[in-house]
């Protein structure tokens, strides 16, 4: 307990991050439930999987915070790990669609009678039960990260090697997913879910649900990742960051703080994908793309790289702003982001928490 | 040559392809063919047969257009080309071709009449209309420029005649053509196939069993399979078989470490311009793959202004290209690159966010579908060095062309002023700025001269691939993969990564196909990092990372 408060203690933008989730948790179930459809206060269930989207993106890139930030590692490949743990979630779904799909065939999904595939291949046997689907969401991310990173941090890839060895995996992955013979839907990827745990993923009851459950994992990772980095493994982790080899001469071995890191960060990762799925309602191997993973890269540069609560709110800004640019401009797009990532990286090393920061610096002076 | 000169004015605009044809086999075919099937003295056999040509008896009519297609006589051509084209009219002072414009040509003398004389079209009957049709292939086969010979032996090829035509076999005789000789040995050969002789069909299997065409195969395979045929001739035809199966598999590997090294030339291509940025300055420049597409657009658009002349627009699309990336590299560099030094991820990011601007800028612009990019006729194509093995040409000068980069590039970074600058700057900054080495301007310049081998790695990806604004995307990650395997700071080492993961994709693609050869190969390289951090070629140094 006292960990907790060391963790919380002064740090006022985590505060204002939990108290924010603290109000979707109470607020978004009223506001979607309770106040009458027409009243202004109504949340529609657009906006409710929209806030729940935005606090699992929030949710990666605190995971991806965590090893950039942190550990002054620079995954360009977190996009595979969140993808990960949304197609383990997406199999489980799929699994639950039952004979309800559309050529009605009990046990297999539909794109596998389209192959005309006879049976269910080996990895999908267990994705009916819930708990085995969570677990690997968290899993099969955990185990990728844990193999890479153990032959990287050993060999001591670092810097941008590490980040094109991470893309590269994310790219063959995507590659590898794109295909149908991998038995994941190929192109189309996993898609038209009916429910989950019993529950339709159309009421409005299930989506405030999962989104109230979303608000609830982040504020869970941020608290357990925030006590993690100011315990005495946070400590080394930065100390690795900065200083590599003078952590090795001490005694320590710095590559396995960065190994527990990475594939802490790529489970968080995957329960993010395991959140935002049953929400979007589809995954497919486009979120595989070095794209998608560069993007999530972006929101923590533009909220503030070593600041997890700017993290998550780069996140939210980025993606509101993309929600908003592709309805309006969609053209627009793609320019606005290209600018962020150079504006961010010249004029905001720190992100829009730096600015902060530096203003409150230029009050005291 | 006063008669194709005649023949010319003559011309029915609507035939001049064959006329001008013609004219250009009558050029080529000199004398010693004229008197080929032994028609001594040939203007007097030549009298005689337009003589027996016109006379009233069919039979003799057949028999006389027979020796006139056997006799090789260069004017025969003429006088069938107007034959199949109706324009032969029987007169009373004997057979005058008729032009569209009226002029006619007395047959015999081929010289011109000044008086038209009234008379009725020469009529065929099916049998001449074959022996005329037969004769201009034979023609052809018998003069011409050479690729129109060789073009009309392989359709010979595909449709062998039934017995040995004599004119083959004198043709063969005085041909000196070594590619010449052996189609038409090979048309022999394939006849005598037919002919049910078995030692003609044994002679014709020793000639066969080296040349690789799929009707040479099908050919001996039916013979093979053939119960009517000398239990000799059948064995010949099988162990015939047996070699050309071995050559085909030799000629499949070729074929493979053909595409392995297109394939490994264009990774390589790629990754050069990037092995001098991100090897000799550390900088990461994510924007590389945009300034090949900028590369390749630039192509496009020489292309649209001159239309006309598309067999030199190549030419002027790598200068072009290669100043475009250039200096987009130039501002890239000094509004961004400049204020990140000492900071690589900072920099990967900025200029992955450069390539989507640019990337949504050239979308804007050109649009987001492919454009089309044409290549010029000297790169279409494909030649074979080995018979049954067709390689094209677009690949080998691609293949040439990286070499070329490689060459001059490695000549530049040796042997001149800038080259050394690169080079000091590169090893270690701060002695070479003590030494007065203008380090800033040298940064500028290597990644203006790696943005521009970037640009010429465009022209090159546009004359293989699409052209659209996702062209540098696809590469980018591979060109990485290129460096790092070849061991960063090396040129040597990036040649070297990028044709033999060019080669190790293609040897994969057959067995794996073509998706999972390449997640194989990127996981392989994946693995083979982790394993030696430093590539291929690592740089020797004392520098030790901070």
């Amino acid at each position: 307990m006292s960990l907790l408060r060391l963790a919380l203690q002064g740090d006022r933008g985590g505060t204002i991050l939990l108290g924010g989730l603290l109000l979707v948790t109470v607020l978004v179930p009223i506001c979607a439930l309770i106040v009458p459809e027409g009243s202004p206060l109504h949340l529609s269930g657009y906006a409710v999987t929209l806030i729940g989207k935005f606090l699992a993106y929030g949710l990666l890139a605190l995971s991806l915070d965590l090893v950039w930030g942190y550990a002054g590692l620079l995954s360009l490949g977190h996009g595979a790990f969140f993808a990960l743990g949304g197609y383990a979630m997406g199999m489980y779904l799929m699994r639950q669609i039952g004979d309800r799909g559309v050529y009605g065939h009990p046990v297999l999904p539909d794109f596998m009678v389209f192959l005309d595939w006879q049976e269910l291949p080996w990895f999908w046997h267990g994705f009916e039960y819930f708990p085995w689907a969570m677990a690997a969401a968290l899993l099969v991310p955990g185990v990728l990260a844990g193999v890479l990173g153990w032959f990287a941090f050993r060999s001591r890839v670092s810097g941008v090697y590490f980040s094109i060895i991470t893309q590269a995996v994310t790219y063959a992955l995507a590659l590898a997913f794109y295909m149908n013979e991998l038995g994941f839907g190929g192109n189309n990827g996993l898609t038209d879910f009916k429910d989950i745990l019993g529950a339709s993923l159309s009421a409005p009851s299930t989506r405030v649900a999962l989104c109230v459950a979303t608000a609830l994992a982040l504020a869970m990772s941020y608290i357990v990742i925030r006590m993690l980095l100011v315990s005495r493994f946070g400590e080394v982790l930065i100390a690795a960051r900065d200083a590599d080899g003078r952590v090795r001469f001490l005694g320590y071995r710095a590559h396995h703080f960065k190994l527990m890191a990475f594939v802490l960060s790529a489970m968080v990762a995957g329960l993010a994908g395991a959140l935002f799925v049953p929400q979007v309602g589809i995954i497919n191997p486009r979120e595989f793309e070095p794209l998608s993973s560069i993007e999530i890269v972006i929101w923590v540069a533009v909220g503030g790289r070593a600041s997890l609560h700017g993290a998550v709110f780069g996140a939210i800004i980025v993606n509101l702003l993309k929600t908003w640019f592709t309805a309006q401009m969609p053209d627009q797009w793609l320019f606005l982001l290209g600018a962020l990532f150079v504006l961010a990286t010249l004029y905001l090393p720190r992100g829009l928490v730096g600015l902060r920061m530096a203003r409150k610096r230029a009050l005291a002076a | 040559m006063p008669i194709a000169d005649r023949a010319r004015m003559f011309i029915n605009t609507c035939t001049w392809v064959r006329i001008t044809f013609l004219a250009l086999h009558l050029l080529l075919s000199l004398a010693p063919r004229a008197a080929l099937a032994g028609t001594e003295g040939g203007t007097d056999a030549w009298v005689d047969a337009i003589r027996r040509l016109a006379d009233r008896s069919l039979r003799e009519r057949q028999a006389a257009l027979e020796s006139l297609v056997r006799s090789g006589d260069e004017r025969v051509l003429v006088l069938l080309a107007a034959l199949e084209e109706g324009r032969v009219v029987e007169t009373p002072e004997g057979l005058v071709i008729r032009a569209a414009d009226g002029a006619s040509i007395d047959v015999v003398s081929m010289q011109p009449v000044a008086k038209a004389a009234e008379g009725r079209k020469f009529t065929l009957n099916n049998h001449m209309r074959t022996l005329i049709a037969d004769g201009l292939v034979m023609a052809r086969v018998a003069g011409g420029d050479r690729a129109a010979r060789l073009q009309a032996l392989e359709a010979m090829l595909a449709q062998p005649p039934a017995s040995v035509p004599p004119l083959l076999i004198a043709l063969l005789e005085s041909e000196t053509d070594g590619a010449i000789r052996r189609a038409l040995r090979a048309v022999i050969a394939l006849s005598d196939l037919g002919s049910g002789d078995p030692d003609r069909q044994l002679a014709a299997i020793t000639v066969l069993a080296d040349r690789m065409q799929p009707q040479v195969h099908n050919r001996l395979s039916a013979l093979a399979a053939d119960a009517a045929a000398d239990a000799r001739v059948r064995a010949a035809a099988e162990a015939a078989l047996r070699a050309l199966d071995s050559r085909r598999q030799v000629n499949a590997v070729l074929e493979t470490v053909y595409f392995g090294l297109g394939l490994g030339a264009v990774l390589a291509l790629c990754a050069i311009g990037l092995a001098i940025t991100f090897g000799v300055m550390g900088v990461i420049n994510m924007a590389h793959g945009e300034m090949m597409m900028l590369g390749a657009y630039a192509t496009f658009v020489v292309q649209q202004t001159m239309p006309g002349a598309l067999e030199y627009s190549l030419l002027i699309a790598l200068p072009a290209a290669f100043l475009l990336a250039a200096l987009t590299g130039l501002a890239i560099e000094w509004l961004v690159v400049s204020r990140l030094y000492g900071r690589p991820l900072e920099t990967l990011l900025a200029t992955f966010g450069l390539s989507l601007i640019l990337q949504q800028g050239v979308r804007s612009a050109f649009g987001a579908t492919n454009r089309a990019v044409s290549s010029p006729a000297w790169m279409s194509g494909s030649f074979s060095p080995i018979d049954g093995l067709d390689l094209t040409w677009g690949r080998l000068y691609v293949i040439i062309f990286s070499l070329v980069v490689f060459v001059v590039l490695s000549l530049i970074l040796s042997r001149t002023g800038l080259g050394l600058q690169i080079r000091a700057v590169a090893q270690n900054r701060q002695m070479a700025r003590a030494l007065g080495v203008p380090a800033r301007r040298v940064d500028a310049m290597t990644f203006a001269l790696g943005s521009g081998i970037a640009g010429l790695a465009g022209v090159a990806l546009s004359q293989l691939t699409n052209v659209g604004p996702n062209l540098g995307q696809a590469y980018i990650v591979d060109a990485f993969m290129v460096v790092v395997f070849g061991g960063v700071g090396s040129l040597w080492g990036t040649l070297v990564a990028g044709f033999s993961l060019g080669m190790l994709t293609k040897f994969l693609e057959p067995s794996v196909g073509a998706v999972l050869g390449k997640v194989l190969v990127l996981l392989g390289i994946v693995v083979f990092i982790q394993r030696y951090p430093r590539g291929l070629f690592p740089m020797r140094g004392r520098s030790v990372e901070a």
